[in-house]
């Protein structure tokens, strides 16, 4: 099982390089985020959760969706843009999504995905009871996002209606380049739910197994009896805040830490001094890895573009009349 | 089918249909401040809690941005949320969620989710609330593609939007008026459900047309009715729908009457009237015998004091001039 | 072998410099290790190598502007090294010291660019066309959508046309106007709306004039005036009506109005007997303000102004203007709004204020020789006074015949507004007023 999560933890890693590649080659447009330095959080948050349970992110999700069970050639596919994307090429790198894989979303603004997460549990506990056997819903958000409205409004609302949600902070200690310390008064993020009686745990996110087994306590709190927690999670970025931040604010002693608790390369050598894999094992799934995921970036290379004909489709789903159908330039009558 | 009328006032159509919508449908639920043991602050929502309880009827703290994320989160997952904020004013605290999310997952996420939910408010002002609590933003929300805006503006209407809102599967923006609630008007029995995206000519005339919606209705059917006393026959279009907007029915009016007067609520620039005017100056500019002109606000936060208010306001005496202006500049009576 | 590319390092970026060489030709490169560093429009990035190998060639000198997507170097297994440069794509470069790394050749490029850019210098503005082709003059026309289409219809030429819009816009009422002057059976394609017509479901096909020439007769189109007049009166007609009659003898009120009139003629001003009569009926108004009502269905109006409608004939119809606050106008500024308004009710520019507001009504024959008639009730107003033509009579008194110029004035009444006493009662101090003038001036 370790070596599974070494391997989905490569991927990840190989993934998001790729990607990085892809953008300075114009291949991807807009923003793009990247989970490098993150796919311990990555592969042990997917491990706890349920196939029935409910995935909000941030922008940052391009890992998360992979180990959600997304399809990674559909995924680069919609980092290209392209119709055969996750979202028909609608959203790109920040709006991944997949109702039947309970992936939802992926989200641009900081803080946005945070009170529909949490209607989504009101939705769970307005349906069923709790139990075991209970969907739980997991909103991840980043340390910097502690300090916007919709945070606390969606807090309260989850400790005040018992809603069966698990609230994950990635704390990778930045904002963009604010440092925790210069954005949060309390920097000890796992306590700011103590205001709405909400706990929360500190626990380090570069061991995919630490964070599974911390994430399903959590989780089986907001099942079972419905009490909604913080997981606050210690993790790096080894890169900039995305692909075109060359992070020139961290200092020289911050960057080379965070290359040194690279958790890719560490928990290679932990699995391999404990012998779960040999080095040509390591390499091998590596290998494997770049494979995957050269695949995904001919798959993408050779998907068409969504048509332009189908840009009215999505605005609304319910048919209604007198859809606005202008193209800029197009009649406001037709004639 | 015969239906039976009775004459009921608009709170009173609200209150029914979200009755029979929680009836009908357990996956239908109200959400807003003191809309539960209060009653709700306009009392649309009276009697509600004590017949279907706080499952179905939830009070909410004060946290716009927070209850109306938590309706979205919920319609995700295919309930049926019924927001109340208690003005228009307040939307706006929630305007990221209603604006970024609710109105972009469905397309964004590639059609994979839809958001059915209903978000009503009053807008309007004149009762000396002062600047913060009167405004009429609704263009606003008419500007987002993803939402679809309503505004009735009797009884009936209120009871057919309303019901045709909550069976929508997309985000509804359900504009209610602080001086609407007690107007009273036939309401047909019976399920009613509304045409999303359409006009109405309320009145038909042909020698000129005025638009409006919501409030300004009430005023725009008084100021024709005089103007028939007078001889000259007025064709009333109720928008009834902001978003999308009908504009055939619009042009066709006007190609009919070659004068147009819009009368609104909100402020002159960049309001609704402006969205009308363009429309009708592009689809029916061979028929127009003098400008397209509005009655609208004055661009000032009201005022708190009643002559202000009353002189920012637009009126019906402003209506009756501006018809009285473009029928002169065309010479109607020879 | 593999091609370093320039990478595209934002989502605004178009072109990076490359600023300095980090790694040299026969250096090893790793993945992931910085070969240069770019500036773009945001920062200065890495170039990271996407390949492992040996840095065969650098293709651009440091301090070279690339666009995204051109080559900056080859990264292979070594054997290639010291071979020649591939040739450069065209742009603009900047030669700075070169290292070890073979040049492009900037300065050739350089003056080929200028030279394109020389070449290429801006044609003169082509003369300034002619923005409108209408015909002469058109440009300083204004005219209504609606009137220009109509115009386009009928084949009007639009430059006879006289405006009588709004700083002289030229509107539907014009265009109407000179089809009607053309003659309605020259047209037989184009839809010809009289003026006022009512406009049915497409724009306005009108009665067809023509149509009953073969039977003697003409249709006539009726014009808004008349129809409106039509509709008014039919409905006067369920006006449940009685009539009061009186005699006036206006000896005093002739005489009042020649003395007047000699002191206005200064002014070039004259007042007719018919103001006389207005300002009259406006005094004994203010006297009976139950007189001044209107029925209204269930009640009865009682009006606080005092606005007296004036007949006027033109030849479009009967027009009624109002002269607004009679009763506190004096003679002359009565005898002056009613010039104006008779004025612009032959022209048709009345304006709807000028004819909205009556409280009563007053309509004169006199001019025509009429000696008494019955007028009919202007809806909502409750009366309307009628005034004959005054003529010399013959009339005794104290016993002996004596010439006495009298007129007839004859009420109609709305009898659901007011009862017979309450009207001869007012028509009674009318006919006082007339009969001693001088209270008018009170």
């Amino acid at each position: 099982m370790l070596r599974r999560y070494y391997k989905r933890m490569s991927l990840v890693r190989a993934f998001e390089l790729r990607a990085n590649e892809m953008y300075a080659r114009a291949k991807i447009g807009g923003y793009c985020h990247l989970n490098l330095g993150e796919e311990a959080t990555v592969v042990g948050l997917t491990a706890a959760l349920e196939d029935r349970d409910y995935l909000y992110t941030t922008y940052r999700d391009h890992g998360y969706a992979i180990m959600r069970g997304m399809d990674p050639s559909a995924v680069m596919a919609e980092l290209f843009g392209k119709a055969t994307g996750v979202v028909g090429g609608w959203g790109g790198s920040m709006h991944m999504f997949d109702m039947e894989k309970r992936m939802l979303g992926g989200y641009g603004i900081v803080g946005g995905q945070i009170p529909p997460a949490t209607g989504a549990a009101f939705a769970v506990k307005y349906r069923s009871d709790a139990g075991p056997k209970s969907e739980a819903v997991m909103c991840l958000l980043g340390d910097g996002t502690t300090n916007i409205g919709a945070f606390h409004e969606s807090l309260n609302l989850a400790g005040l209606w018992d809603l069966p949600i698990v609230y994950v902070i990635i704390n990778n200690g930045l904002g963009m380049a604010t440092t925790v310390e210069r954005a949060s008064a309390e920097p000890d993020l796992y306590k700011r739910g103590c205001a709405y009686r909400i706990e929360g745990v500190r626990v380090d996110g570069d061991d995919p197994v630490v964070v599974r087994d911390a994430a399903r306590v959590a989780l089986r709190a907001a099942r079972e009896e419905r009490r909604p927690s913080i997981l606050e999670l210690m993790s790096y970025r080894l890169k900039g805040h995305s692909v075109v931040d060359p992070g020139r604010y961290r200092s020289q002693e911050d960057t080379a830490e965070a290359r040194a608790n690279d958790p890719v390369p560490a928990f290679r050598d932990k699995l391999i001094t404990k012998g779960i894999l040999t080095e040509a094992d390591a390499d091998d799934i590596d290998a494997q890895a770049e494979i995957r995921v050269t695949e995904a970036v001919t798959f993408a290379d050779e998907s068409p573009d969504p048509g332009i004909d189908t840009l009215f489709n999505g605005v609304y789903a319910s048919p209604v009349a007198n859809l606005p159908w202008q193209l800029p330039g197009q009649p406001v009558v037709a004639s | 089918m015969s239906t039976t009328n009775r004459v009921i006032t608009y709170r009173q159509a609200l209150n029914e249909t979200l009755r029979a919508e929680l009836e009908r449908d357990e996956n239908v639920f109200l959400i807003g401040e003191e809309i539960g043991v209060f009653d709700g602050s306009y009392k649309i929502t009276a009697g509600l809690l004590a017949d279907f309880g706080p499952k179905r009827v939830v009070d909410t703290p004060i946290a716009e941005e927070g209850f109306v994320g938590t309706a979205i989160g919920a319609a995700m997952l295919g309930l049926r949320p019924v927001v109340e904020i208690m003005t228009l004013n307040f939307s706006l605290v929630a305007i990221d969620q209603i604006v970024n999310h609710a109105a972009k997952m469905h397309a964004m996420f590639g059609q994979q989710v839809k958001v059915p939910l209903v978000i009503r408010f009053p807008g309007g002002g004149g009762q000396q609330l002062a600047a913060t609590h009167s405004q009429n933003l609704e263009v606003w929300y008419a500007h987002i593609p993803g939402l679809k805006v309503l505004a009735p503006s009797t009884p009936a209407e209120a009871k057919a939007m309303l019901t045709a809102a909550i069976r929508d599967d997309d985000p509804v923006i359900f504009l209610e008026n602080l001086a609407l609630y007690n107007i009273k008007g036939e309401v047909p029995d019976g399920e009613q459900i509304a045409e999303i995206g359409k006009a109405a000519v309320v009145k038909p005339g042909s020698d000129l047309t005025i638009v409006s919606y919501s409030r300004g209705m009430v005023t725009a059917l008084h100021v024709a009715e005089e103007f028939e006393e007078r001889g000259v026959s007025i064709e009333v279009v109720d928008l009834r729908s902001l978003r999308p907007l009908d504009r055939e029915t619009i042009c066709a009016s006007v190609r009919k009457t070659s004068r147009a007067v819009i009368f609104e609520d909100d402020m002159l620039s960049y309001g609704i009237g402006a969205e009308i005017s363009a429309t009708i100056g592009e689809g029916a500019f061979d028929y127009l015998d003098a400008p397209v002109r509005r009655v609208a606000a004055s661009e000032v936060p009201l005022p708190y004091a009643k002559p202000l208010e009353l002189a920012a306001m637009p009126s019906a005496a402003d209506l009756v001039r501006v018809v009285e202006e473009t029928l002169d500049s065309t010479r109607f009576m020879k | 072998m593999a091609e370093v590319t320039m990478p595209r390092l934002s989502d605004t970026m178009e072109e990076g410099e490359l600023t300095q060489w980090l790694k040299q030709v026969g250096d090893p490169v790793g993945k992931g290790d910085v070969l240069a560093l770019i500036e773009t429009d945001k920062a200065t990035m890495d170039l990271e190598s996407f390949e492992s190998g040996v840095l065969e060639k650098q293709l651009v000198a440091e301090g070279t502007v690339v666009p995204i997507g051109q080559a900056v170097a080859i990264i292979g297994d070594g054997s290639s090294i010291g071979t020649e440069p591939e040739p450069v794509v065209e742009s603009e470069s900047i030669a700075e010291d070169a290292p070890d790394a073979p040049e492009s050749p900037p300065g050739e490029k350089l003056d080929s660019a200028e030279g394109e850019k020389t070449e290429s210098k801006l044609e003169p503005a082509a003369p300034e066309s002619t923005t409108v082709e209408t015909s002469s003059g058109a440009d300083k026309l204004r005219m209504s959508p609606l009137a220009r289409k109509l115009a386009r219809d009928n084949n009007i030429d639009v430059s006879a046309v006289k405006g009588t819009g709004p700083q002289g816009r030229i509107i539907r009422a014009d265009i109407d106007a000179a089809v009607e002057a053309k003659g309605p059976a020259r047209n037989t394609t184009a839809t010809v709306t009289a003026p006022g017509a009512e406009p049915e479901s497409d724009s306005g096909k009108g009665i067809d004039p023509g149509a009953d020439s073969t039977s003697g007769s003409e249709t006539v189109p009726l014009n808004r005036i008349r129809k409106v007049t039509a509709r008014r009166l039919s409905e006067s007609q369920a006006v449940p009506h009685f009539f009061l009659t009186n005699v006036v003898d206006v000896e005093r009120l002739l005489a009042l109005r020649a003395e007047v009139n000699r002191g206005l003629a200064g002014r070039g001003m004259k007042v007719s007997l018919n103001d006389f009569i207005i300002k009259a009926i406006a005094t004994a108004l203010r006297q009976h303000p139950d007189v001044n009502v209107s029925w209204n269905d269930d009640s009865i109006l009682r009006h606080r102004r005092i606005n007296v409608g004036v007949a006027v004939a033109t030849d479009a119809g009967l027009l009624v203007p109002v002269v607004a606050d009679a009763d506190s106008k004096t003679l002359s500024e009565i005898g002056a709004q009613v010039v104006e308004l008779a004025g612009k009710a032959r022209d048709g520019t009345l304006s709807l204020d000028q004819m909205s507001g009556g409280t009563f009504s007053v309509s004169n024959l006199g001019m025509f020789g009429i000696d008494e008639f019955t007028a009919m009730i202007n809806p909502p107003e409750a009366g309307i006074l009628a005034v004959g033509a005054a003529s010399p009579m013959l009339m005794l008194r104290e016993g002996k015949p004596v010439e006495v110029s009298q007129m007839k004035i004859t009420m109609t009444v709305d009898h659901r507004a007011l009862d017979g006493a309450t009207a001869a009662a007012f028509l009674r101090d009318v006919k006082g007023i007339l009969e001693e003038p001088l209270q008018i001036l009170v």
